[in-house]
Order: structure tokens, then sequence, then C-alpha cells
């Protein structure tokens, strides 16, 4: 039974342990990840409904293809993938350990045939002596300072390079398993929420996406949105003047908070993600009779109308803080104000703050003049709490470093046994094996070329 | 002088240069080899030079940001970066017949950018104005460049071992004759990608460091984001094969050709077809 078992567990070991596996997952999840940029991803009933068949819908929703990068498939294979990667690692660490912590100074048959790169020399009237010094100082010139040892009669010559960077592979394998650790630790004690808060406004908790509050434990004022225009009418920046009240403190005062540089406060980081009107704005306008019978100021809200002294009736229709790409020439808060004089029809009209005396061009009989308005915005904020990300850049530091000594450090090795007048030169390198046989080849010119060969 | 005219002496610089390869496989003459790198190194500092006259010319409007921020500007980067990594092969390994096979890219990129994409220099909406935009795009688009230079090797070793098979009688004739011996192209395929992954792997990194210092987010899985990952995992896959069972040869030279085919659909496909946050404005 017992040998049963450990057969079975055997196996399964082996099983995780292989590269076959690995190549086979990687290929998997790029091959799955595919799906989930093709497929929409996280979006509404209405939304999916409207892209996708029945059919369609029914199919992927059974495989999880609406989240997948959330569903219980990838997230498997995601940790089959590290198990793979630990199991791998733990198999051929202590090997590779001892490869890099221990010398092999001796160039025996057995390694000899374990070589691809091989070249073997007689050379006719040489003593061992002889040989011993000339392929010392052929080594020292050319590659590195061997280490000489006798043995029954044979001299073997041994160097080797940079042997620890056969464990920079490890490290670029732990740094993935770092980065999913930092990953596991933000999911877990961390969380991504959303909050909008009006001009003058406070709040003390945010919602997350799964539409539940969390309290901040501080509170968080917007004293003011703004945004402000290219010339073109693209956005050149929002900005949100942000005050953090711990324990009735202002901590923070009308912090500049934009896109691309978030405030932080006890762990959590407000990011400016959006905006939006937050009820309605108050307009003060003066409405002057041409003939100069009258000037009043006019205190009004959108859509609210006000009769002026002789019956007739003005209202602001829509407005907006910047005009500059709907009327291209003109900029600055603008309201389109419609004006019914008693008895005729309505005129429609445009007034610009920036622009005083626009409307006696008009030629009305009341001028009217845009002084000023109190539009209110709502700042979105994205927040953000992820004790795990230190861990990620720690993951992603050990990453970089690792594969650069991977890939631009290997352990080479190269041997030269003399028995009698017969030389052996052997050498290897732990990777890049075709890159190190030109090396070798070179070497090995190089030897004929000194040897006369 | 203007960062126009000085883009139009690029693409002849790239297209005499190409064109001078081609005559270099036909001829084997030395002389027109030199030509061919060359007219890429004049090519190199004319865009070079263009590139800074941009940044310059973004100034003078009073934008002000680096030319890296729409389709126009990162294909023209991306042509540069090409020729520069084609330059320290050539510098390094003397193989300037690899020419033949790269240029054309660089070429294709810029033909690309000055005939059909919208030029103007643009202000950066909010979420690009950031230094990240700097590291995030260089290194991606140095890693690219890489895996451009890795496939045309790829093809030119495809197309030498064929020859090789084909007449192995007759080899010393026919144009492959100029081409190094297919073991070398193999390794400077590897060598290619070796210096490409790490690229990738920062590009990778910085990109996910912006989002997270922009949005709180490191990795959304948004469809750029998963593309990276997936060019990641094949020449993870293409670097594991070759590193621990000896790939080499023709499978090697696929890979890296599918890799590349994958590094495009990043950089292009998903701009073009997926929506995301990398639309670069292109879909318009």
């Amino acid at each position: 039974m017992s040998t049963k078992n450990s057969g079975f567990l055997q196996s399964l070991w082996d099983f995780f342990c292989s590269l076959k596996l690995a190549i086979s997952l990687i290929i998997t999840l790029a091959v799955t990840s595919i799906f989930g940029t093709i497929i929409k991803q996280g979006g509404t009933v209405d939304e999916l409904q409207r892209e996708y068949s029945a059919g369609a819908i029914k199919l992927f929703s059974a495989l999880d293809l609406f989240d997948m990068y959330h569903s219980w498939w990838f997230i498997t294979l995601l940790y089959i993938f590290t198990v793979n990667l630990t199991a791998c690692s733990i198999k051929r660490l202590p090997r590779v350990w001892k490869l890099a912590s221990t010398p092999t100074p001796l160039l025996d048959v057995g390694l000899e045939k374990s070589l691809s790169n091989l070249y073997v020399f007689t050379a006719k009237g040489a003593t061992p002596q002889q040989l011993k010094e000339r392929m010392t100082a052929f080594l020292k010139a050319n590659f590195g300072d061997p280490t000489v040892t006798e043995r029954d009669g044979e001299i073997h010559l041994f160097v080797q390079k940079s042997p620890y960077s056969r464990l920079g592979v490890y490290v670029v394998h732990l740094s993935i398993i770092v980065v999913f650790i930092g990953a596991i630790l933000g999911s877990l004690f961390g969380y991504k929420a959303y909050v909008n808060i009006p001009e003058g406004g406070d709040i003390d908790k945010v919602t997350t996406r799964a539409e539940k509050d969390i309290p901040l434990g501080f509170k968080l004022r917007c004293d003011k949105f703004t945004v402000t225009l290219y010339d073109t009418g693209a956005p050149k920046e929002f900005r949100s003047l942000l005050t953090i009240i711990d324990n009735g403190q202002e901590i923070i005062k009308r912090r500049p908070t934009i896109v691309n540089d978030p405030l932080t406060y006890k762990g959590i980081t407000f990011y400016q993600s959006s905006y939006g009107p937050s009820g309605d704005a108050t307009f003060h306008l003066t409405a002057k009779a041409r003939n100069g019978a009258y000037s009043v100021p006019l205190t009004l809200r959108q859509g609210e109308s006000a009769k002026l002294a002789d019956g007739s009736k003005v209202q602001v229709v829509e407005s907006t803080q910047e005009v500059g790409p709907m009327m291209p020439g003109f900029s600055g808060p603008a309201a389109r104000v419609e004006y019914t004089p008693v008895g005729k029809a309505p005129q429609v009209f445009v007034v610009f703050k920036d622009f005083p005396n626009f409307d006696e061009q008009r030629g009305g009989d009341v001028i009217f003049t845009f002084i000023a308005s109190d539009a209110k915005f709502f700042t979105g904020l994205q927040v953000a709490k992820d004790p795990g990300v230190g861990v990620v850049w720690l993951g992603c530091a050990l990453m970089v470093i690792g594969i650069c000594i991977a890939f631009f450090m290997s352990h080479k090795r190269v041997w030269i046994r003399i028995t009698g007048a017969r030389v052996v030169f052997g050498g290897s390198a732990s990777k890049n094996p075709a890159g190190f046989g030109i090396i070798f080849d070179g070497l090995v010119d190089k030897l004929k070329h000194a040897e006369k060969l | 002088m203007t960062s126009s005219l000085m883009f139009n002496v690029t693409t002849f610089a790239y297209l005499i240069s190409m064109l001078l390869f081609f005559a270099f496989l036909a001829s084997r003459s030395k002389i027109v080899g030199i030509g061919g790198s060359l007219a890429a190194y004049v090519g190199f500092i004319a865009q070079t030079v263009a590139i800074g006259l941009r940044w310059n010319e973004s100034y003078l409007q009073g934008h002000g940001h680096a030319p890296l921020s729409n389709l126009y500007e990162s294909v023209v980067f991306f042509s540069w970066t090409i020729i520069l990594i084609f330059g320290i092969l050539d510098m390094k390994y003397k193989y300037r017949i690899i020419g033949a096979f790269v240029v054309p890219f660089a070429l294709l990129g810029m033909a690309w950018a000055q005939l059909s994409l919208e030029s103007n220099i643009e202000p950066l909406v909010p979420a690009l104005q950031s230094n990240w935009l700097l590291y995030h795009v260089i290194t991606c688009f140095l890693g690219y460049a890489c895996f451009a230079v890795a496939c045309g090797i790829s093809i030119m070793y495809l197309i030498k071992i064929k020859s090789e098979s084909a007449d192995s009688n007759s080899a010393a004739g026919g144009i492959v004759s100029t081409f190094p011996s297919a073991r070398i192209l193999d390794d400077m395929n590897y060598r290619a990608i070796m210096i490409g992954f790490p690229l990738l792997t920062l590009g990778i990194i910085t990109g996910a460091a912006w989002a997270n210092y922009a949005w709180g987010t490191y990795w959304s899985w948004d469809p750029k984001e998963t593309w990276s990952l997936i060019v990641w995992f094949v020449y993870a896959a293409f670097l594991h094969a070759r590193i621990t069972r000896g790939w080499v040869g023709k499978r090697a030279a696929w890979l890296s050709i599918i890799g590349f085919a994958a590094t495009i659909f990043c950089y292009l496909g998903v701009n073009l077809f997926l929506s995301g946050l990398h639309s670069y404005g292109g879909s318009r």
C-alpha cells in the first residue's frame, strides 16, 4: 500500500517537475489569454446582448469567458504554473548549486565523453612538463588562470568563469512567485474603490466595484475642481483641490490632485479619474435696455425663467464652461439664452462671459451680459489600497536582475588534459551552446596557431 | 530645416540602403555592401536630427513633449530603433548582409508613417503627461526592434538551410553564399532575442508602474497588457526550449518569426482592432 502511494506521489512530483509541462503551460496561458482580448470583459448584460447572440452568451458564460482572467480555470492554470515553477526549481536547484559551488578540476573520460566541444592533438617531441607550461600560458592569455592538478601521471588544467550565474534563472523563477505573493496580498488586504465628491462636499467612505462601502477613517473634502483645455479643445488638465481632515484637523490642505499625480494618505491613494456636473448652476446676467431705460441684474438657475420690468421673459436654456470646441473662435463659459418679448416669438442666442460686449451686435432691444456662473462639478476619484504593491515591485526588481544574470552571464568551463604527448582540450557552457561553440572554435584556432598544427 | 524635410531624407536614405543591400546580395561586391550600411547610417543620423527637431517644434508650438505620443511618432521611433539595433550588430559582428532583411522593416515603417498617418503635433492628453511615457515607450520599442532584427535573421536562416539542403552540390553559388553560416545566424537570432527579452520585461514593468501611478492598478488585463504578456510568453517558451533542450535551428527560427508576428499584433493589432487604453487616436 505504502509503496503504491509513494509511487503515485513520485509520479505526481515528476509530472510537476517536467519541463514539458512548463512549456505546455506557457503556451496554454499565451493562447487562452487571447480569448479575453477578443471577447468583451466585464460588460453589463445589456452590452453583451447587443454584441453577441444568445447561443454565444450561453457558451461564453458557461466557460467564464466574459471575466476569464478571474475565472476558476484561468486562476487554476496560474496556480499549476506556480507549482510547476516551484517544483522545477526545487528539483534542479541542489544539482545546480553543486555545479556552481564545487569546481571540477579533472577532465576524466566520462566528462570528456559528455563534452560536445573537444579538440585532441599530439605534440610530438614535447615532455608533459613543457606541455603543461605551454598550455597554462595559452589558457592564461586567452581565457583565464587555470587550476593545475596532477594525478595518475596525467596533468589536468581547469578554468571556469562566473559559476554562480547558473542561479540567475532561479532568481527569475523566484521573482515570479514574489510578484504572485504581492498580488495575493493586495487582493486579500487591499481594495479598489471609487468615490464622487461634489465641490465643497466631503466624504468619509468609498464604494468598491462590488458596491460595498468601506469607511476611510478620515474625511476627504473636494474644495474645487477645474478642467482646462488646449486651444484645440482637447483636455489639458483635470485638477481637484483635495483636503484631508483627520480627527477634526486639516492634515493636508487644498492639495492639487491631477491625473498622474495622485494623493496618498495612510496607505490609501486617490487618483483623479472622472468628473461631471453637480446640481444646477446659477447664472448671473445683466439685462440692459438699449434705450437706457433700465439695467437690472438677473440671477437664474438653468431652465428657470425670470420676468423683466416690461413683462418680457428670459431663461437660460443650456450652458457650458468651455465653448471653444462647439464654437471655434470663442472660448470660456457661455450660456444659451431664450428671450421672449411680450407678444412676440422667442429669440434664442448665446452670450459669452469672456466677450461682454458681444450681445450689443445682435441689435436687440435688450442687451444681455454674462457676468458669472457658479456651475458646480463633482470630481470622480479612483481609490486604491494595495499593501502588496511593494512586494510586486520587489519581485519586478528581482526579475530584471535575474534575467540579466541568466542571459548575459554563463558558467563557462574549459579543461586541458595532458597524457604524455597527447593533449585533450574540452569546454562547456551552462547556456547557449551554439554561442559557446563559436568561442571554443576561436580558442582552438588560436591553439593550433600557437602549437603550429 | 524642418523635421518633415529630415524625415523625407530619412525615408529616401533607407530606400537607397535597401536597394544597395539587394544589389549586394546579387553582386557580392564588398563596396556595394559598405554603401548599404553607409546609407542606413546617413538615414539614421537624419532621423535622429528629425526626431530632435520635432521635439523642439512641439516646444515652439507650446506643447513641449517627447515625440512619442501618437501612432505616427511611435512608428517613426520604431523604425529608428530597428536601425539602431541593426547598427550595433553591424558594428559588432560585421555581417552587414543582415541589412537586406532588416532595413526593409525600417523603410516600411517610415513609408507607412509618411504616406498615410496623421503627422500633426498634438498636445498631450492628461493621461500621457508623465515621465513614465519616455521610459515605457523607449524600453518597449527597443525590445520590439530586437525582435524585428531576430525575425529578419530567422528568415535568412530558413532561406540558407533550404538552399543548402536543396542543392548541396552547388551551394557555392546563388545569393545565399553572402549569408553568414547557418550556425552563426542561429546564434545571432538567439542574441537578438536575449537583448530584446529583458527590454520587453522592463517595458512591461514600467508600463505596470505607470498604470499603478496613474490609475492605482498595476495590472488590469487590458488587451495591450495581455498581448504584451502573450509576446513575453512566446519568447519565454523560445528561451526555455533553447536553453534547456537545445532547440536550435529551424524550430527556433520559426518561434522567432511567430514571436515577431505576436509583437506586431501587440503593437498595431491591439490599437487598430481592439479597444483599450492605448488607442493612440489611431481609430479615428
